[in-house]
C-alpha cells in the first residue's frame, strides 16, 4: 500500500525526468488504483525490481513514438530499437533512483528489464498497483508502482 | 597557467546506458578532456582503466557484473589520483557519501542538463 506523498514521489520523479532531459513539461493525469494484477502497458517497458525495505516493482511504459521524439530532444541521432529499449529503461531506473531521495537508501533497485513488443509480458507481482499517467506532447505513458 | 597552456586529460566513460555514455561523449564541452573510452559496467571499466590510464572518469552506479562503488574502489586502487565524477540516479544523501568515502570526488544526479554536467566537470578538474 502505498501513502499520498509516497506517490507523489513517483509523480514528482517523471515530471523531473522530462523537464530536465526533455526540456519540455509533462502533465501528469490523477493516479488511480488497479487491483485485477493487470496495470496494462505499452509497446516499451522498462521494469525495475525493487528490494530492500520495500519490495515489488516501479514500470515506466509508453509507445515507440514517444521514445523516439524524447531521444530527438536529448540530441539523439540514434532512433534504433536498440537505443529505444536502452532509453525505456534509463528512465525507468533514473525515476526509481531518484524515489531514493525519500524512501531512503534502503529502497533497493535493480538494473534495468526492458520488454518491448510483448506487452502481455509485463505482468504485476501483486494485484493492488498505481498508475500514473503521463502526458507529454501528443503522446501518453504510464509509471506503474506496484510495491507491497 | 592559461587554460590553453595546461596538458589534456584522458576522460573514460562508465555507464550501462548507450545514450548516456554518449550523451555525455555529446556533452561535455572542456577542451582539455579527451575521451578515451567507454565501459558499460565495473568489470570492463577496471580493464579500459588499466589500458587507457584515465585521469578522469564520470562514474554510473547501478550497474550490472560490478557496480559503480566497486569500480570506484578498484581504480582507487590503481591510482589514488584520478578523479572520479559519480554521474546517478540514486538521490538519498547516504549513497553521495558513501561514493565519496571510497574515493569519487564529485556526485551528479541524473537526470542532467548539459550546463549541470559541465559544472561539475569543472568543478572536478578544479581539484586537479
Amino acid at each position: 500500500m502505498l501513502k499520498e506523498a509516497e506517490i507523489r514521489t513517483f509523480i514528482d520523479g517523471a515530471t523531473n525526468y522530462f523537464e530536465i532531459s526533455a526540456q519540455q513539461s509533462a502533465t501528469v493525469g490523477s493516479p488511480y488504483l488497479v487491483t485485477d494484477g493487470n496495470p496494462g502497458a505499452y509497446e516499451y517497458t522498462g521494469v525495475i525490481g525493487i528490494s530492500g525495505a520495500r519490495k515489488g516493482i516501479v514500470y515506466f511504459t509508453a509507445p515507440r513514438g514517444m521514445l523516439t521524439v524524447l531521444l530527438m530532444r536529448m540530441q539523439e541521432t540514434d532512433t534504433s530499437d536498440e537505443n529505444i529499449k536502452d532509453l525505456v529503461g534509463e528512465v525507468a531506473n533514473t525515476i526509481s533512483g531518484n524515489a531514493r531521495r525519500d524512501f531512503g537508501k534502503n529502497f533497493v533497485i535493480s538494473v534495468p528489464v526492458v520488454i518491448a513488443h510483448q506487452v502481455d509480458k509485463v505482468t504485476a507481482p501483486h494485484s493492488r498497483s498505481y498508475v500514473i499517467p503521463i502526458n507529454w506532447r501528443t503522446h501518453s505513458a504510464k509509471l506503474v508502482v506496484c510495491l507491497e | 597557467m592559461n587554460a590553453e597552456l595546461k596538458p589534456s586529460l584522458k576522460l573514460m566513460i562508465v555507464d550501462d546506458s548507450n545514450i548516456i555514455r554518449r550523451r555525455i561523449e555529446r556533452s561535455q564541452q572542456i577542451d582539455r578532456l579527451e575521451v578515451v573510452g567507454a565501459a558499460s559496467n565495473g568489470r570492463e571499466a577496471v580493464e579500459l582503466f588499466r589500458r587507457t590510464q584515465p585521469d578522469v572518469v564520470t562514474m554510473d552506479l547501478t550497474m550490472p557484473e560490478m557496480d559503480g562503488v566497486e569500480c570506484v574502489q578498484q581504480l582507487v586502487a590503481m591510482n589514488s589520483k584520478v578523479l572520479i565524477l559519480v554521474v546517478s540516479a540514486l538521490a538519498d544523501k547516504a549513497t553521495a557519501v558513501d561514493a565519496i568515502e571510497k574515493g569519487a570526488n564529485g556526485f551528479l544526479c541524473k537526470p542532467f542538463t548539459d550546463r549541470q554536467l559541465n559544472d561539475a566537470l569543472e568543478e572536478l578538474l578544479s581539484e586537479a
